[in-house]
């Protein structure tokens, strides 16, 4: 049945698009396979649409196309890798900047099989109890005053447990550390300051999300400072 | 809140009004059968499906025909999503060789992935294999959304038609949501969040050596795939454990917030679907607004609330459990948006929001998923709340309820009020169970009122079908496994069989011109009626259950601990 309507582009029609068709009454089931039957075949031809060539095209394509992201964003040294940029890995150490803290932190490395958050809420004594600890720590580390505030990102764990980014703020508090466990001499430290500068990702497209940096790219680039 | 952050709230609200109408315009005529032209190709697969299958999409079924179709079809997807889980260490693609679940965890699984709510008592790097995840999981992603907007499309022929007996063909229904819909959004989308960042892949983790020497395993896997369409189809269940937080899931701000529009896109564009479908453009505005206003009103709060900081901590940038690159305004918008739609990924922990955000969060679910809530999903609870809304205006002015020219008779009454009232007794009644007995209290693992908060959340997350949590509670019990599959379960399909039946029922009544007595259905009288009975619905509820968590939890904030 053809009606003025179907000459319009579909986003032009204001109507009861499935009444232009007048309301259909059921037809006696002719012997056909019962719904289970068909339920089941239904499901197998859907899972192999949307469970198999759905992601293997994206699979491919994503090769393809992206083969890094999809690979992980392996970053290397010298040829070998140390880890993905997207993921923070632990650093004890006074060489390199500090991550966020992790509740996934056992000690040598942040959990990533299965990483972690430590889910405490704000009446929690737990999570006070830590947050004055760590902004303790950082204060001794840094030759900070004690009532100088400590940037909140490296107070508080992260929502993965790998955030991989830490506020600007927190990357410039670290940079006397770092110069000083490296013995930097005073031109050196002014161009780690610069590195410092240059390492932070303004909010994309102008307006999204926080200024940051990425703390294994800028370790990296630590590592070539001469 | 600075002038950023309101640049990034009225872009994203700007952004989907915009796509909204245009998308479900699209919908619309999809649904309605008429392929645009472009997508010809499409349509050549559609036939050879129907064929495969050996089913006519033309064949109409009456509303009992079409839930028999739709529960044989999810009971089979449960059995076979467990019984992937159950085998998944002697079957291919598990690089990581993961062994089989445990059966109550599987169960879990496999009701929480076919129900669209996506509760996840395990974290999939550590837990499931590859080809459960893509084979298993992913494709309950896809058919739990195509089923919700199944009964939405049923639900509105019964409002549209006229003496009729019939409300559609479920099969038909299911694949066009998949196949024009789910699907090709589902490609694009995942294409564009591995450009940034996001892991999409069949390899074995790789371990890596650490800056400082250290050993890190770097968990990989076909997550981009996964993640478009859990947040495409309103399913949240994330590839990695802490979902959305995760860098490879969610790794920049404009992943975030791609995320969060795919989040609200099919929930709000299937209210203009819906407009076209009854005909009546102004109605569907309304819906929009009543949904819009309630999605503000608790985004205000929440905004409000964590933007003060923790007193107890000198009030600083409240950062546990959020991300660098999102910072607190995005943290508590995708919170928000979450938990009105029914999605239930997350991008921070909202178990270390402040009390008054989570509040909202848990708010949001309470009402029953109807502020956008899930694809299909939430506009069929909304439509429960209207006619509940209709029915006491014609209370008001003694006129007997009329719905876009049917009449509301005492059937479809009781039947939306089983579906607005099925999801609070299983809150409530369960909540009371987990905290009457010890295995319901062992999981709970934050002190003071902030744990009846974890409790509460858990079960109006899954009665409400959402899936995100309180992720502090430890759920991986067979009590809470065991419960929570009878709460996600009934919290389904104690609301679409109601709904089908009400489609029925509808579908069979003459239409009753409207007249100078009959209340209108649009206008800011009747978005103002709806809010509130959705809202007191809610608050008469849950009011005595939210005091003594959050709102308590708030009142102590920085002058006790526990």
């Amino acid at each position: 049945m053809k009606t003025s309507n179907d000459t319009l582009p579909f986003w032009k029609h204001w109507g009861a698009l499935d009444s232009i068709v007048p309301a259909p009454q059921a037809v006696p089931p002719v012997h056909r396979a019962g719904p289970l039957a068909v339920a089941c075949r239904m499901f197998l031809v859907l899972s192999l649409l949307t469970g198999m060539i759905y992601p293997l095209a994206v699979t491919v394509t994503a090769r393809v196309c992206f083969p890094h992201q999809a690979a992980g964003s392996i970053l290397k040294r010298d040829g070998q890798p140390v880890g993905s940029e997207w993921l923070a890995q632990r650093v004890a150490g006074s060489q390199y900047f500090w991550p966020r803290p992790s509740a996934g932190d056992d000690g040598t490395n942040y959990a990533t099989v299965a990483s972690a958050a430590s889910n405490l809420g704000p009446t929690s004594s737990n999570l006070i109890a830590q947050v004055r600890a760590r902004a303790d720590e950082f204060r001794a580390a840094h030759h900070l005053a004690d009532d100088m505030a400590v940037p909140a990102d490296m107070l508080f764990a992260s929502g993965s447990g790998l955030d991989p980014h830490i506020s600007p703020a927190s990357a410039r508090l670290q940079i006397p550390r770092v110069a000083e466990a490296r013995k930097f001499d005073a031109a050196t430290t002014e161009r780690l300051c610069k590195l410092v500068e240059q390492s932070i990702e303004p909010r994309q497209l102008g307006f999204l999300g926080e200024e940051r940096v990425n703390v294994l790219r800028l370790n990296l680039a630590l590592d070539l400072l001469k | 809140m600075k002038r950023n952050d309101w640049l990034q709230l009225a872009a994203y609200f700007g952004v989907l009004l915009a796509l909204a109408p245009l998308i479900g315009s699209y919908l619309a005529a999809v649904f309605g059968g008429a392929i645009p032209r472009w997508l010809a190709p499409l349509k050549a697969v559609e036939g050879r499906i129907y064929r495969a299958v050996g089913t006519s999409p033309d064949r109409e079924m009456r509303w009992t025909e079409y839930a028999i179709a739709l529960l044989w079809f999810n009971l089979v997807g449960v059995l076979v999503l467990m019984g992937l889980q159950l085998t998944q260490q002697w079957l291919p693609l598990n690089p990581a060789g993961l062994p089989n679940v445990a059966w109550p965890l599987a169960l879990n699984t496999a009701v929480s992935f076919v129900t669209n709510t996506n509760w996840q008592a395990y974290s999939g790097e550590a837990t499931m294999s590859y080809l459960t995840q893509v084979l298993g999981l992913a494709v309950q992603n896809f058919v739990s959304a195509g089923t919700g907007m199944a009964v939405l499309l049923a639900l509105a022929r019964g409002l549209a038609r006229r003496s009729a007996s019939t409300v559609g063909n479920f099969w038909a229904d299911l694949v066009r949501s998949i196949l024009y819909v789910l699907v090709p959004l589902s490609l694009v989308f995942s294409l564009v969040l591995v450009e940034q960042g996001v892991v999409q892949n069949l390899a074995p983790y790789q371990e890596v050596t650490t800056l400082e020497g250290a050993k890190q395993v770097v968990p990989l896997g076909p997550a981009a795939s996964q993640i478009a369409i859990k947040q495409i189809g309103t399913n949240g269940g994330g590839f990695f454990g802490v979902n959305s937080a995760h860098p490879f899931e969610n790794p920049t701000p404009l992943t975030n917030f791609l995320q969060m529009l795919a989040i609200l896109m099919l929930p709000a564009a299937q209210v203009f679907m819906f407009g076209r479908m009854i005909g009546s453009r102004r109605h569907a505005w309304s819906l929009f607004s009543a949904m819009l206003v309630l999605l503000l009103a608790g985004l205000g709060l929440a905004l409000w609330s964590e933007t003060q900081g923790n007193p107890a901590l000198a009030n600083l940038a409240p950062l546990e459990g959020k991300e660098t690159r999102f910072g607190v305004v995005n943290s508590v918008l995708w919170a928000v948006t979450t938990t009105a739609a029914s999605n239930g990924s997350v991008n921070a922990m909202h178990d270390s929001l402040s009390p008054l955000s989570g509040l909202v969060a848990l708010f949001n679910l309470m009402l029953g998923e109807v502020v956008f809530g899930g694809v299909g999903a939430g506009l069929y609870g909304m439509l429960a709340f209207v006619v509940l809304t209709v029915f006491m205006a014609g209370l008001m002015v003694g006129r007997s309820p009329e719905y876009l020219g049917k009449r509301l008779e005492q059937r479809e009454m009781v039947l939306a009020m089983i579906a607005v009232l099925a999801p609070c007794v299983i809150i409530l009644g369960f909540t009371a169970i987990a905290l009457l007995t010890e295995a319901g209290r062992s999981g709970v693992t934050n002190a003071g009122p902030h744990g009846l908060s974890q409790v509460l959340y858990a079960f109006a997350s899954m009665a409400g079908n959402n899936g995100s949590a309180f992720a502090g509670l430890n759920a991986n019990t067979i009590f809470y496994n065991l419960l929570g599959a009878v709460a996600m379960f009934v919290g389904r399909f104690g609301i679409i069989l109601p709904m089908l039946a009400a489609a029925g029922s509808l579908a069979a009544k003459k239409s009753c011109p409207p007249s100078s007595g009959t209340f209108p259905t649009h206008g800011p009288l009747f978005v103002l009626l709806l809010v509130s009975v959705v809202f007191i619905v809610g608050a008469l509820t849950f009011l005595p259950a939210l005091t003594l968590g959050p709102v308590v939890e708030h009142l102590m904030l920085g002058s006790r601990v526990f």
